[in-house]
């Protein structure tokens, strides 16, 4: 039972942070449709940007904050790029084109970090402790091991989600997002800026990039494979709806649970690696039951 | 004043239902055949075979394929390299434990498998729809690429998991040299084209393209989807398993899972996109497009004399390939297709303004 529940315990703390990588692409996907693949280039990109200003800032007075200070300017400016550069010209553009472009973005990011960051593995210590602790020692026998770096990405996490939802709720600015989301022609019609408010919500997923790519950093160390992690949230995302944020936390603790337990319970039995497609299967099966993911909305198709 | 269809009149049943009912299109397909089976072969060396000719008439094939599913159907697939995969250890299976098959027929058969699989993954596409199912066909990429990377029998307990065959034989010729080869996969290519092009304008392909514009309606008008939509999986899963048992026999000759990966089936999306969705010309300029451009990219800092490493020629060719894409979608959203029509347009009226 120990061991059940620590298997569980450490696939939902995996499964938070895919739900960080997703939550970059639900945002941006609700505001402007845009299915974003450059999300994953984009937590490369941030954690490359910020490993290495690190690197470069270590004799300051304050490393650490002048380096997350310049990734969130340097995102800023990256999201300015994009929404001049490639989402005016394709405005009313086929989902398709838009996704393609992203794809685009993908590339470019992908050899522009490596291109003026290096393209070596870079360790990153942010101090997070990576002790692992025994819980629960007088409840199951041997205890529950988990590791405090997995809490503390979680705790993170938390923080995170729960400061968006105040942004989106309470301010001005998530106010006119949540319009654009609902509607872009009426949204436009009472006055909001649609270019602004794309540069918004690209800032706000590379903010939320960066802090993916610092806590996933930390994790794996800077490195190429950081940019296939959206590979991993895509399923988190069908599962959960591309337009809701609780979907993304939600789909994101079932596709990470469901991953360490199959790999635990159901790996021996077919082979190992299968972690790398269960959690698309395990998406498809629940679109078949629900084709818009959990909490997606419903789409209503007139003719 | 050159492509005019004024006075060509259509005097028979046979004429008004032809495939190219316009004499220039005729002209300009005859050209093409000429340049692809007289004029490449005498012009070209063993080099630009095995780099550009052969991998561009393999990824034809499959991005005509791809067109047709995404192109003409409606439904985004990224599981494009997957089937392709499924098309060469299908094949390679057929033909070692079938001895003396013919490889033309161990190719068919291998399509054969992998319409199988494209149907079963294009299941879904019946309930979800749009992005949803492009990522779902993400999961037939991934469950293919484990399934051959693990399960030892599909590439015969080889202890490295890499595949290598000889070259093969037809008929008695050896298609051992690349202008062999070269003919081999322009001849399928070019039956392969001329089916693509028969059935999008038949029943099936109004019915894809009418499930394209809307399915509600489409439904609404008779047309039934599950047909519509396994079809169209079927036969493009079909195009795409014979180009991927192409690309392992006649282009790779050894290959592992890797080769058929994620990054195959964007590159084959990339070039439906770029060459023009819906559009069978589209599909060969796209390949062309995107088997060329990194090549020339490779070759850049070359010719002009500047001296980089590797790895920052290959980032550097990353972001070009990169900002491309987005350029050519910016500027043409259509693809390359589009910029042949309005040619035949201005064609039409030259030397005349209108």
């Amino acid at each position: 039972m120990g061991f059940f529940i620590e298997v569980l315990v450490g696939g939902l703390m995996a499964g938070v942070l895919y739900s960080l990588v997703a939550l970059g692409f639900v945002l941006i996907f609700k505001a402007s449709g845009v299915f974003n693949f450059a999300q994953g280039a984009m937590v490369l990109f941030a954690a490359l940007s910020f490993v290495r200003l690190l690197d470069i800032l270590k004799d300051t007075f304050a490393p650490m904050l002048l380096a997350l200070a310049i990734t969130i300017a340097i995102m800023i400016v990256l999201a300015i790029v994009i929404e001049r550069l490639v989402l005016r010209p394709l405005v009313n553009q086929p989902g398709i084109s838009l996704f393609m472009a992203t794809l685009g973005i993908a590339y470019f990011l992908d050899g522009f970090g490596q291109a003026i960051w290096g393209s070596d593995v870079y360790t990153l210590d942010v101090g997070i402790p990576k002790d692992p602790v025994l819980l629960f020692e007088s409840i199951f026998e041997g205890g529950v091991l988990l590791s405090t770096e997995d809490m503390v990405a979680a705790l993170v996490a938390g923080l995170l989600v729960a400061a968006l939802a105040l942004f989106f709720q309470r301010t001005r600015i998530g106010r006119a997002l949540r319009a654009v989301a609902d509607d872009h022609q009426a949204a436009q019609s009472v006055g909001i800026p649609l270019n602004y408010i794309w540069v918004i919500v690209w800032s706000v997923a590379g903010l939320v990039a960066l802090v993916a790519g610092i806590i996933w950093g930390s994790k794996l160390g800077v490195q190429f494979s950081l940019s296939l992690i959206a590979l991993k949230a895509l399923p988190v995302l069908i599962l959960g709806g591309f337009e809701s944020v609780l979907g993304a936390i939600v789909g994101g603790l079932i596709i990470g649970a469901g991953e360490k337990l199959s790999e635990v319970y159901l790996g021996p039995y077919i082979g190992g690696g299968i972690e790398n497609w269960f959690a698309y299967v395990l998406a498809l099966f629940f679109l078949l039951f629900r084709p818009q993911g959990l909490f997606g909305e419903k789409h209503i198709d007139r003719v | 004043m050159f492509y005019r269809e004024a006075g060509q009149f259509k005097t028979s049943y046979a004429a008004d239902q032809a495939a190219f009912p316009i004499s220039q299109d005729r002209v300009f397909i005859g050209i093409w055949l000429l340049i692809g089976f007289v004029a490449v072969p005498l012009l070209s060396n063993e080099y630009l075979f095995r780099a550009i000719f052969i991998p561009f008439l393999i990824m034809a094939l499959a991005a005509l394929g791809l067109n047709l599913l995404v192109g003409y159907c409606g439904q985004v697939s990224l599981g494009t390299g997957a089937f392709m995969a499924v098309g060469a250890y299908a094949a390679y299976n057929f033909w070692i434990r079938i001895p003396g098959l013919n490889p033309l027929i161990a190719f068919v058969l291998a399509g054969g498998v992998a319409t199988l699989v494209g149907i079963l993954f294009g299941i879904p596409s019946l309930r979800i729809k749009g992005f949803y199912l492009a990522v779902a066909t993400l999961a037939a990429q991934f469950f293919i690429d484990w399934v051959f990377s693990r399960i030892g029998w599909f590439t015969n307990y080889t202890p490295s998991g890499s595949i290598a065959v000889p070259a093969i034989s037809l008929f008695g010729f050896e298609f051992e040299s690349p202008l062999r080869k070269y003919f081999l996969c322009l001849t399928i290519l070019v039956l392969f084209a001329i089916v693509a092009k028969n059935l999008v304008r038949g029943r099936i392909g109004r019915a894809w393209m009418a499930t394209r514009d809307m399915d509600v309606a489409a439904e609404i008008i008779g047309i039934r989807p599950m047909y519509a939509k396994l079809s169209a999986f079927a036969v493009s899963s079909f195009f795409i398993g014979v180009a991927g048992a192409l690309w392992g026999f006649v282009h790779l000759g050894s290959w592992e899972p890797l080769a058929f990966d994620v990054n195959r089936s964007f590159s084959i999306l990339f070039m439906v996109i770029i060459g023009g969705l819906g559009s069978i010309l589209g599909a060969f300029l796209g390949a062309a497009f995107i088997t060329v451009l990194p090549l020339i990219l490779n070759q850049t800092p070359h010719w002009l004399g500047i001296q980089l490493s590797t790895a920052m020629i290959s980032h550097i060719e990353f972001m070009i390939f990169g900002a491309l894409i987005v350029f050519f979608l910016a500027v043409e959203p259509q693809g390359l297709a589009r910029l042949w029509r309005i040619a035949k347009e201005k064609l039409r009226l030259w030397p005349f303004p209108y």
